[in-house]
């Protein structure tokens, strides 16, 4: 066996992909973990792109609604911790200061996406423009805000923690680094999967999804069968709010404890190319947020414990700054290869106007 | 006398309705601007309560930007690459297509100048302006090419694309200024002066040859758009692809152009400032003029002309941004957040007008159709 | 049986046993260039089916929204069994049984026929989910009971657009629709689709459902309708049953004055074959092939027509030979020579000229000036601009000549196209597509949803060139304008010509039978295909 790998290994160039493979094989079930934890606020991201686009609102503003999220949730923290005192940290970390930050967060999301939903659904503005704006503003304000407190360098509610489920779980052959991967998980990711699960069955099975559906691909034909195009969009696109902050939560109050500007970093972006890519379906948006999010946590995981040999030669030669690029990269790449085959909803990005108001 | 007077009414009149929302707009996003600034005196409780602040603060905003002769030419120094980063968006916006990736051909072509005028810089300027000059506006234009590329070859939507081409910049200048072109022995990566390569000044302390390049540089675009067929064809494409295709253009074509022309103006913006202002690059070399951009683009109607006037505005605002932190203590950040709120107003326009009964006034963002239209799907023909 | 409700007479809350499914007094609704509906009266007994008369344009369809609760009317009242009600909206129209069938048909193509119908009414099997099992079992015994079967799982978007028009209908009586409203259901239907549809709509009055036929088609009106209300210029004009009218009196009803059913088209005489197509195959944006195989020929001086039942590779047809879409396979020959896969630009320069039939897609930039949309095609050459710079002066020049010459009711060249009625947008899509030296013109459903005078004078227009010579290729999806102006026409299948017969001799139902099956033989040979 082991001649067998040498022997491939040490083909000219085809050896370097079998090298690849190899140090692919080793590394992903050891940084799964973080693997799920990289795609969580993606994921979230994705999944609000799929409830608004579903119902035929484009949301470019994802981004700013995580980057709010984020903000607020750090903030709040900051605020409440004087008044709750640090606390005692219960299962997953949870303490009332930490509770309070993450129902901030969720709230400022609210707000946020009320206004993207106002400014394209009765405003009629052109969505993304609105959606841009809204990241503009996101990411000036919150820059703004965070250089007046940031002076005095307070310390926000800490976050949550991953739950460690027991060793000999996590030891067990073939599934065990699976069990790691979801369960060593915070609150907000563990939540992450079950969301996705139970979005997938509400979007083809339920009521509210078959109205979703109809909504986004021909508005027309659902209000004539007296379903309110308006309300459904508003409550997607708010709804879809909710979804994105908890991705920006994820940044200031799990995957970090703190708040810099701009530190949803193309999240949102990735988010969208991710709904693409899974076709504005919830399971595939998440799927795809994995594959996103593996190919950053590999390029770390290269800069950390290089693999050896000739590989290692080669990867060790490029600058540092090419492994930060790799998502954005792959981002490109994939979508370009992806979107002619990938249908949106019929009516994304048209104002709905109703019908005989003229 | 009368027809004169007739004349000048109407002349007045589609002014106004031209002006109006940007305007309100405008006065709207001070005034938030100005609540603002009262509450995060409430966030910052070290000072005690001033209730004239947001006034003490516009006004060091005001003689910032135009209180005296220096602070004009700063004013005219900041708008320079707004001037032409706005074209760029603006350019885009003509053609049905979204330039959010102003910024990453501002920095790749602020980069491409840096590398250039470096090896340069001992030439003569005649030579190495031009050089660094161009070279800017190629790298800019190659990295407009890219999305505009890939939206005419698979329909990959340039929102999504020219954002991650922003942070792809942002590596590359972080490796280059870091690598190749760092200066030996300097502490913390810098890149060394463009020396002959930076541009001339032409008034006062700070107003280099890039403003009047700008300037050239409007007439052009507007004579382009308006008075050739291959800015009809820019326009056609951007109102209604398939009628462009049936009237013989080629859409994929044009828009590959497009996006590439823009690249170039957003890529030569960033080379203003470098070779203009900087004269060199540190890792960490940022801008806000790439967003700042989409704001003048907007505000300015996607007209060059337009262009120019809420370039000046913004262009104000971040000369005028040092006196304010100097006058009232707050972080030159508000102005960001000012920018943010009016075109949050401005968006949200069409509600304005009707709140306001204003009619024969026109909406400020009309040409954008086509970019919702166009969005995940393959439809540029 | 006459026990009708006289306009004015109290609205007595006695119930009779006659007293009308749905009566309308008096509805008023006015915007604000034009009033739309003037005081009209409409009465619907049960069990009738009464037909809706009128132009485009004269108020059907804003009558039809106000009792479908998608406008207010701003006078007058409507009346459900003698019952003076409200109509809030749409879900309230469903919730009194009043369902419609819209021209264009409010069916989500990617959804399923259970999905479509479900839409708005489901049947839950708790709060959150659908009961699907359920659903289906209830589409299938409906669909029995009426004598339509149809697959609950198929996507819509497969379906065929008579089997369309069905699930619209399913869905209608899923809601247990009392008062059925058919906004032109049989535009887009072959005659014998129209048939089978008439056959489902008399067995549903027969069930006692009262039917509103809203249409422009004096024959169908007269075929199907118990009675015949005609409306015009937002006025009733007249209410008749088909037993004492005719067709001559209700155009000039309709009308409000004496028209000519048909146009004269004339002589015709063919000269040298212009347009040759020769084993044409082309793919649609799916990838699936569209056209396969297509001949044929148009000669100078006539016009061809093509009929066929929309989306039968019409529309991949024409834009093949305007260039819009390269073939995959065949030959496109003009005069002697070789265009096919070339340029919209070349062809226009052969002498090729369009009218298609979305002309806010391809024929309009909407948001440019009328001048610039009348040189849309020839911006780039002299006068109209020299060495890459435009000429402003000649292109109004030029714009405000074809103005005049085609009538076109505009404020003036630099309006934008916006703002000009459907007609006049038409109008100069044609002025300009006809004022250049033409040897082809292809026009693609050139007069679809327009008023009476439009239609009028781009029929005229079509004869008026074919008479100087040039080829014309006429596509529509109505088989009546087909008839009327072709010299020959093809009749278009499954992406296939299957007949080709002599323009004025051509029986409607026999063309009417090649479009809905392509014919016996091709049936069978198909049919045997496909087993």
């Amino acid at each position: 066996m082991e001649a067998l790998i040498e022997t491939l290994y040490a083909i000219p160039l085809l050896g370097l992909a079998f090298q690849l493979v190899g140090y692919l094989v080793a590394v992903v079930p050891s940084i799964s973990p973080i693997i799920l934890q990289a795609a969580t606020p993606i994921a979230f991201a994705a999944l609000c792109g799929v409830i608004c686009e579903r119902s035929g609102v484009v949301n470019i503003g994802i981004e700013g609604v995580m980057l709010t999220a984020a903000f607020v949730g750090w903030y709040a923290g900051v605020l409440v911790v004087p008044m709750f005192g640090p606390g005692e940290p219960g299962v997953l970390g949870i303490t009332p200061a930490l509770l309070v930050a993450f129902a901030a967060a969720l709230a400022s999301g609210l707000v946020v996406s009320a206004l993207h939903a106002w400014l394209s659904i009765s405003v009629k503005a052109d969505q993304i423009i609105s959606g841009t704006i809204i990241n503009i503003a996101a990411f000036g304000i919150t820059g703004y805000l965070n250089t007046l407190i940031a002076s005095g360098s307070p310390n926000g509610a800490g976050a949550f923690t991953q739950l460690s489920p027991p060793r000999e779980l996590r030891d067990l052959p073939v599934i065990g680094w699976l069990i790691d991967m979801f369960l060593s998980q915070g609150p907000i990711t563990l939540s992450l999967v079950v969301v996705v699960v139970v979005f997938q069955l509400l979007l083809f099975r339920s009521r509210w999804g078959l109205r979703t559906r109809a909504v986004g691909e021909h508005p027309r034909a659902a209000e004539t069968v007296g379903i309110d195009v308006i309300r459904v969009r508003y409550r997607n696109v708010i709804l879809g709010g909710l979804l994105a902050a908890m991705g920006g939560a994820f940044l200031s109050l799990e995957g970090t404890n703190s708040f810099q500007a701009g530190m949803t970093a193309g999240r949102g972006f990735i988010g969208l190319a991710a709904m693409i890519v899974g076709r504005w379906s919830p399971l595939g948006a998440f799927g795809a947020a994995l594959l996103f999010s593996s190919t950053q946590a590999i390029g770390q995981s290269i800069g950390f414990f290089p693999p050896t040999g000739q590989l290692g030669e080669i990867l060790g030669a490029l600058p540092g700054q090419a492994y930060d690029a790799i998502p954005y990269f792959v981002t490109i790449v994939v979508l370009a290869g992806v979107v002619g085959r990938s249908i949106p909803p019929a009516a994304v990005g048209q104002p709905y106007e109703r019908e005989a108001v003229s | 006398m009368n027809d004169i007077a007739g004349r000048g009414i109407a002349l007045v009149r589609r002014v106004w309705s031209l002006v109006a929302l940007p305007l309100i707009s405008i006065l709207l996003g001070l005034l938030v601007g100005a609540v603002v600034i009262l509450v995060s005196q409430v966030i910052q409780p070290t000072k005690p309560f001033d209730p004239t602040l947001p006034i003490t603060g516009y006004i060091g905003l005001f003689r910032g930007a135009f209180g005296t002769f220096e602070g004009q030419v700063d004013t005219l120094v900041f708008a320079t690459p707004l001037v032409l980063g706005g074209l760029s968006v603006a350019l885009a916006f003509k053609a049905g297509l979204f330039n959010i990736g102003a910024h990453g051909q501002f920095l790749v072509g602020a980069l491409a100048s840096v590398a250039i005028g470096v090896t340069f810089n001992t030439s003569p300027a005649i030579v190495a302006i031009p050089m660094a000059l161009g070279a800017g506006m190629l790298a800019g234009a190659a990295w407009g090419f890219i999305p505009g590329f890939l939206k005419a070859v698979s329909g990959a939507h340039e929102v999504v694309t020219t954002i991650m081409l922003n942070y792809i910049a942002l590596t590359v200048v972080a490796a280059m200024v870091s690598g190749p072109l760092d200066q030996p022995g300097s502490p913390s990566p810098i890149t060394d002066d463009v020396g002959t390569a930076a541009l001339p000044i032409i008034i006062g302390r700070s107003g280099h040859l890039g403003i009047l390049i700008a300037g050239v540089v409007v007439l052009l675009v507007a004579w382009l758009l308006y008075r050739t067929t291959r800015g009809f064809e820019i326009r056609t494409v951007g109102a209604n692809p398939d009628a462009a295709r049936y009237a013989g253009m080629r859409p994929r074509y044009i828009l590959v152009l497009t996006m590439s022309l823009a690249g170039l103006l957003a890529g030569m913006s960033g080379a203003t400032v470098v070779l203009g202002v900087t004269h060199l690059m540190t890792a960490s070399f940022g801008s806000t003029v790439g967003f700042d951009s989409i704001a003048v683009a907007l505000l300015g109607r996607s007209n060059p002309f337009g262009v120019v006037f809420a370039a000046l505005l913004f262009g104000a605002m971040r000369a005028g941004a040092p006196q304010l932190q100097l006058q009232a203590g707050i972080p030159t950040e508000i102005v960001d957040v000012l920018q943010a709120t009016i075109l949050l107003f401005l968006v949200a326009s069409p509600y304005i007008r009707r709140a306001l009964r204003l009619r024969g006034v026109k909406e400020p963002v009309a040409e954008t159709d086509t970019i919702s239209k166009t969005y995940g799907s393959e439809t540029v023909g | 049986m006459t026990a009708e409700v006289t306009p004015g007479a109290p609205a007595g809350p006695e119930e009779h046993v006659q007293a009308p499914a749905l009566e309308m007094r008096g509805i008023t609704k006015r915007y604000p260039r034009v009033v739309a509906n003037d005081g009209i009266d409409l009465t619907v007994r049960p069990g009738e089916i009464h037909a809706l008369l009128g132009e485009n344009g004269a108020g059907k369809s804003t009558l039809m929204n106000i009792l479908y609760g998608l406008a207010r009317p701003d006078e007058g009242e409507i009346l459900l069994d003698g019952q003076r009600v409200e109509i809030a909206g749409p879900a309230d129209a469903i919730a009194r049984g009043i369902n419609m069938v819209h021209q264009h048909f409010m069916l989500v193509p990617v959804l399923t026929v259970a999905e479509n119908i479900l839409l708005g009414e489901e049947t839950m099997a708790n709060p959150v989910f659908l009961d699907r099992a359920e659903a289906r079992r209830r589409i299938v015994e409906l669909g029995k009971r009426f004598g339509f079967e149809v697959d609950p799982d198929a996507k819509v978007g497969s379906l065929s657009v008579g089997w369309q028009q069905r699930v619209e209908i399913l869905k209608a009586l899923y809601r247990d629709a009392r008062i059925l409203v058919l906004d032109e259901p049989t535009a887009v239907l072959t005659p014998q689709e129209t048939d089978e549809i008439f056959s489902v709509l008399r067995r549903l009055a027969d069930a006692g459902h009262s039917i509103v036929f809203i249409s422009h088609k004096l024959y169908e009106v007269l075929e199907i309708a118990d009675r015949i209300t005609v409306i015009r210029r937002g006025k009733v004009v007249g209410e008749r049953t088909p037993a004492e009218t005719s067709e001559d009196d209700l155009a000039e009803l309709m009308v409000g004055r004496e028209v000519q059913l048909t146009v004269d088209r004339g002589e015709s005489h063919p000269a040298d074959v212009v347009l040759r197509v020769e084993g044409l195959e082309v793919k649609d944006d799916r990838g699936n092939k569209a056209v396969s195989g297509v001949d044929l020929e148009v000669r100078a001086g006539e016009i061809l027509g093509v009929a066929g039942v929309a989306g039968n590779g019409q529309d991949e047809l024409v834009e093949a030979i305007v260039g819009l879409r390269r073939p995959v396979g065949g030959r496109i020959t003009l005069g002697e020579r070789d265009v096919t896969g070339h340029s919209p630009r070349d062809l226009h320069q052969a002498g090729v000229g369009y009218v298609p039939a979305d002309r806010h897609r391809f024929g309009l930039v909407l948001s440019f000036p009328c001048s610039d949309n009348l040189v849309l095609t020839d911006y780039y050459q002299a006068p109209y601009a020299r060495f890459g710079m435009r000429d402003d002066g000649a292109i109004r020049a030029a714009a405000e000549r074809r103005i005049a010459e085609y009538d076109c009711r505009t404020p003036s060249a630099d309006a934008r196209a916006s703002i000009l009625s459907g007609g006049n947008q038409q109008k100069l899509v044609v002025a300009r597509e006809f004022s250049r030296h033409l040897r082809l013109l292809v026009l693609d459903q050139p007069t679809r949803g327009l008023d009476v005078g439009s239609i009028e004078f781009i029929h005229h227009q079509a004869i008026a060139r074919r008479d100087a010579g040039v080829a014309i290729l006429l596509v529509s999806a109505e088989l009546d304008e087909v008839l009327e102006l072709s010299d020959r026409i093809a009749v278009m299948y499954r992406g296939r010509i299957v007949a080709l017969r002599d323009g004025r001799t051509a029986d409607k139902n026999e063309i009417g039978l090649l479009m809905a099956t392509g014919g016996e033989d091709r049936a069978a040979d198909t049919a045997g295909g496909a087993a």
